[in-house]
């Protein structure tokens, strides 16, 4: 019991602490919310969705960044696209990169949207560490008997 | 004459040639022969014809003399005549009347003459021509002549002498004529001069009438004061060729005439002159333009000029006073204000004021004084709208100030409602707090009197602040359905409680033909409910309270103690009647009517005691009024209780009949995840990510999820068992409205079509405006909550519309 209440603990302040530096907002508990019985790798698959969908951008926009001739409405397309997930995720940090890329796009300044991809691309990666943190605390309190506890 | 002088000659000479005898005349006449018979006739007719030549002589010069005169004359006195004619010929009416100015003459007389005097001229040729022919002959008669030359010569004679007789009576008859001639002729051109000045009267005349209306129209073609007077002077001066015009306006004290305008002189100084001057009266008398004396101090305006100063003339010009101003006064002035205008003549000029060009002054002042009041009223009428503009404004100031007033009333109203509840809020549930720890009894006393002060001034303010918006008429009723039967059985647990401490005893009787659900204020009517049974609790120390409710029947609705109430039975509306009878002190008879009063307190130290401020039953009353009802209290007297009664009209409810909703229940919202279990939905989203989200969502919700990722796929998909659709739309791009167009169309019977729910990621004006007209029932603003997911469903089930949900 000890271990899982400690496990338990280390989630909570993991979780408020990712809250409190932005990587996640209300957005991402509203999700925790909707994992129930019927669902309970919900936040899981929407955040490995998530991630690829991620990855699959960065890359368009890299390689239409790379062009002679830059197409700015395809990079615009992507931009909003990584914009949707990343809001309906709740990641906020890469969301708000995500409204500053677009601006950019719509500027049609090269140097800020590579700029800005460079960013989007280390605060993905940032995200995804520490999502993947966060999901492996949890399996360790399920896996010690524990039931993940819900953040307020 | 010449003719007599040579008649009287050749009668002489005929006497002559008697005298001389023709021996030979018979014998040679044929022949000639001369030296025979001239030789006797030159002896013996010698001294015979010496002296009778010398008579004959000087009696042929004079004939000569006549004849010549006479021939002179004729073309004359022809030239006259035709002269005449002429005259008579041109002056036609004159005719007549010249004709019958010559003593009497006729026309028929007149033609005679002319024909006469035509003869007498021929008559007069031909003694000329014979005359002379006579003379010419003569010529022979010097030198011994034969008997045919004789003879001719005697001819000639005779017939020279004939004509003239003829012409001397033929002239005995025309002379008078041809004197009198001359006479119609002096008469005539005497006419014709008088014609020449009539002629020329008339044309100055009609010059003056056209300056008039020359001067008129430019009178007549402003409306300007100024203009009209400055005009006036300006035309008059020219027509007139005026010296000096100037026109005097009584001040306002009308005791003055000031100096307005002149015509020469460039600044009027502003001369005064009393009005009450005789010349000034008498022209003000007078309707006709007056010549003045040039020493009135109205015609001293200009420097006393070295020479003879001109003639002056005045005339008034009446100002017309606009209160007095009525069409059928227009004739006699009610009012007798004057101005006068003061024409001079140039000074050294022999003019003088003839009659037309005074009337020309008459007019043009009459039509000034026209023109004035018509600009009078027009700057009168511009007064009063100018006036009225201001009013306006004013008005609409005071309109705005007064809404402004309002406004901060019921700002001030709505602060204080909060801010003065907030610390009774406070006050009371912390002293209620306070009654649970434990206290020494001194302690409770004390917390249960503040306990009830504070209720009371809880009361007292909601009461209060309740009033004041009843009394503007502010106050609305928030109408909704609810329980009747819930509600009274909610007073009755309220009001228990204290009616058991008192030991009284409630009972209500609901009658069964009560509708459960009606539609009016529910906070409202259970506010004046408590009240009145309040009321009936504390006034009554002990006994029963009874309350009744029931549907007032037609024929009962109609109380004869209250006439001024008159309801109306109707289809969706009945009319609830509750009776509240309790057996307390009651109420005296004439107290009745103050009871609904304002803060009237009934002297009555028992009810004093009791509390309370007075404004519970008028604030009920109020309500009652609102909710178109009347309200009453029947007492029998102190000391027998009283009976409360009221009636309001509530409204039935609808039943529902949409087939959907009643498939569906009315469900709580906040009643458990599984809020909707197996709704069909149907999510439409290209993005993975958020579409996962949206699914999740509503799986959580207990709905059936159908996901599609394009709008081929999502109009290949839907279906009418498809309850809702969830349509992304904050892709640029995708015309999401198009595809709500098109599932539209899919499904003609608008009960088979999908409920189309646009989640979006804006929400300007514009993009909502887009989706109402497109026909979307409804929208929701990314991110969603679950919460928010599920209020939202439950509101587009129950309502089948949700315009929006931030």
């Amino acid at each position: 019991m000890d271990v899982v209440n400690q496990l338990q603990r280390q989630f909570l302040d993991y979780s408020a602490s990712l809250h409190r530096e932005g990587f996640l907002d209300d957005q991402f508990t509203q999700l925790q919310k909707l994992q129930d019985e019927n669902s309970p790798d919900f936040v899981v698959e929407v955040a490995s969705l998530f991630f690829e969908d991620c990855e699959k951008l960065i890359n368009n926009m890299a390689r239409a960044l790379e062009q002679q001739g830059v197409d700015f409405k395809q990079v615009d397309a992507s931009v909003h696209q990584l914009k949707g997930s990343s809001s309906s995720i709740g990641a906020m940090r890469v969301k708000n990169v995500c409204i500053a890329f677009r601006s950019f796009c719509e500027a049609q300044n090269r140097e800020g949207c590579l700029r800005c991809l460079q960013q989007v691309t280390h605060e993905y990666s940032l995200l995804k560490n520490k999502l993947q943190t966060l999901f492996r605390l949890e399996q360790q309190i399920l896996a010690a008997g524990g039931s993940v506890p819900a953040i307020e | 004459m010449s003719g007599c002088s040579d008649k009287s000659f050749h009668l002489i000479r005929v006497g002559t040639m008697h005298h001389r005898p023709l021996i030979d005349g018979n014998v040679s006449g044929c022949l000639g022969v001369l030296p025979s018979h001239s030789e006797p006739v030159n002896s013996e007719t010698n001294r015979t014809t010496s002296s009778c030549s010398s008579f004959s002589g000087t009696a042929y010069f004079l004939s000569a003399l006549c004849v010549y005169i006479s021939s002179f004359l004729l073309p004359f006195s022809t030239k006259t005549s035709s002269r005449i004619n002429r005259d008579r010929l041109r002056l036609s009416n004159w005719e007549s009347f010249a004709i019958k100015l010559l003593k009497g003459q006729t026309l028929t007389r007149y033609v005679k003459n002319k024909l006469e005097l035509r003869w007498v001229l021929v008559q007069f040729g031909a003694f000329i021509v014979l005359c002379g022919a006579t003379h010419l002959i003569n010529l022979w008669t010097f030198t011994m002549h034969s008997r045919t030359v004789a003879m001719v010569m005697t001819t000639a004679k005779v017939f020279t002498a004939a004509v003239s007789c003829i012409t001397a009576l033929m002239l005995v008859h025309i002379i008078p004529d041809l004197l009198s001639v001359k006479t119609r002729e002096l008469f005539l051109k005497n006419k014709a001069a008088e014609l020449d000045r009539e002629m020329g009267l008339i044309r100055t005349q009609e010059e003056t009438g056209r300056h008039v209306r020359m001067l008129t129209h430019e009178i007549r073609s402003t409306l300007d004061r100024h203009t009209i007077l400055k005009t006036t002077l300006v035309e008059l001066g020219r027509t007139l060729a005026l010296e000096e015009c100037a026109l005097w306006m009584p001040t306002r004290t009308g005791l003055e005439l000031q100096l307005s305008y002149t015509l020469r002189q460039q600044n009027p100084v502003g001369y005064t002159v009393p009005i009450h001057h005789p010349m000034i009266n008498q022209v003000f008398s007078s309707s006709h333009a007056i010549k003045i004396s040039p020493n009135c101090p109205v015609a001293r305006i200009r420097p006393a000029g070295k020479y003879m100063p001109g003639e002056v003339v005045a005339v008034r010009v009446p100002l017309l006073h606009l209160s007095n101003f009525q069409i059928n006064d227009w004739p006699e002035l009610s009012t007798k204000r004057y101005a006068l205008m003061v024409l001079m003549l140039p000074s050294d000029s022999a003019r003088q004021w003839h009659v037309h060009e005074l009337e020309l002054v008459e007019v043009v002042a009459d039509q000034v004084a026209v023109a004035l009041s018509h600009a009078a009223i027009l700057e009168e009428s511009m007064r009063a709208r100018d006036l009225l503009m201001e009013q306006n404004v004013a008005l609409d100031l005071a309109r705005r100030e007064a809404e402004t007033a309002i406004r901060a009333r019921n700002d001030f109203l709505a602060v204080m409602n909060h801010e003065m509840r907030t610390p009774m809020h406070a006050i009371i549930a912390l002293s209620s707090l306070l009654q649970e720890t434990e206290l020494t009894p001194e302690q409770r006393l004390m917390v249960e009197t503040i306990l009830k002060s504070s209720n009371l001034l809880a009361t007292l303010i909601n009461d209060v602040l309740d009033l004041s918006r009843l009394e503007d008429g502010s106050l609305q009723l928030d109408l909704g359905t609810f329980n009747l039967y819930a509600l009274f059985r909610e007073v009755l647990n309220l009001i228990k409680p204290i009616a058991s401490v008192k030991k009284l005893h409630v009972s209500l009787n609901l009658a069964p033909d009560l509708p459960e659900y009606a539609v009016g204020d529910e906070k409202r009517l259970m506010q004046t409910i408590l009240n009145v049974v309040g009321n009936a609790v504390k006034f009554s120390k002990d006994g029963s309270i009874l309350i009744t409710a029931f549907v007032a029947k037609a024929e009962l609705l109609r109380d004869p103690r209250t006439p001024e109430f008159f309801p109306v039975p109707g289809d969706n509306h009945f009319y609830l009647r509750v009776q509240v009878k309790d057996s307390g002190i009651g109420v005296s008879p004439q107290d009745i009517p103050k009871l609904f009063t304002k803060f009237a307190q009934i002297q009555s130290t028992a009810i004093r005691n009791s509390g309370g401020s007075g404004l519970g039953l008028a604030i009920c009353k109020r309500f009652v009024n609102l909710m178109e009802g009347h309200i009453w209290i029947e007492s029998e007297g102190l000391g027998k209780g009283c009976t409360a009664i009221f009636m309001v009209k509530l409204g039935i409810p609808e039943r529902l009949n949409d087939s959907r909703l009643a498939l569906m229940p009315k469900v709580p919202p906040n009643h458990g995840p599984a809020a909707f279990p197996g709704l069909k939905v149907l999510v439409m989203d290209e993005n993975g990510v958020s579409r996962m989200v949206t699914k999740g969502l509503l799986v959580h919700l207990g709905c059936d999820v159908t996901m599609v990722s394009s709008s081929e796929e999502c109009l290949r998909v839907v279906s009418h068992e498809h309850k809702v659709v969830f349509m992304d739309v904050c892709v640029p791009g995708m015309d999401g409205y198009e595809i709500a167009i098109r599932i539209q169309e899919k499904f003609t019977k608008r009960h088979e079509r999908p409920i189309i729910v646009a989640l979006t990621g804006n929400t300007d004006k514009v993009t909502k405006e887009k989706f109402m007209r497109v026909g979307m029932d409804g929208v929701i603003l990314k991110p969603v909550s679950l919460d928010k997911m599920r209020s939202v469903l439950s509101d587009l089930l129950e309502h089948r519309v949700l315009f929006e949900a931030i």
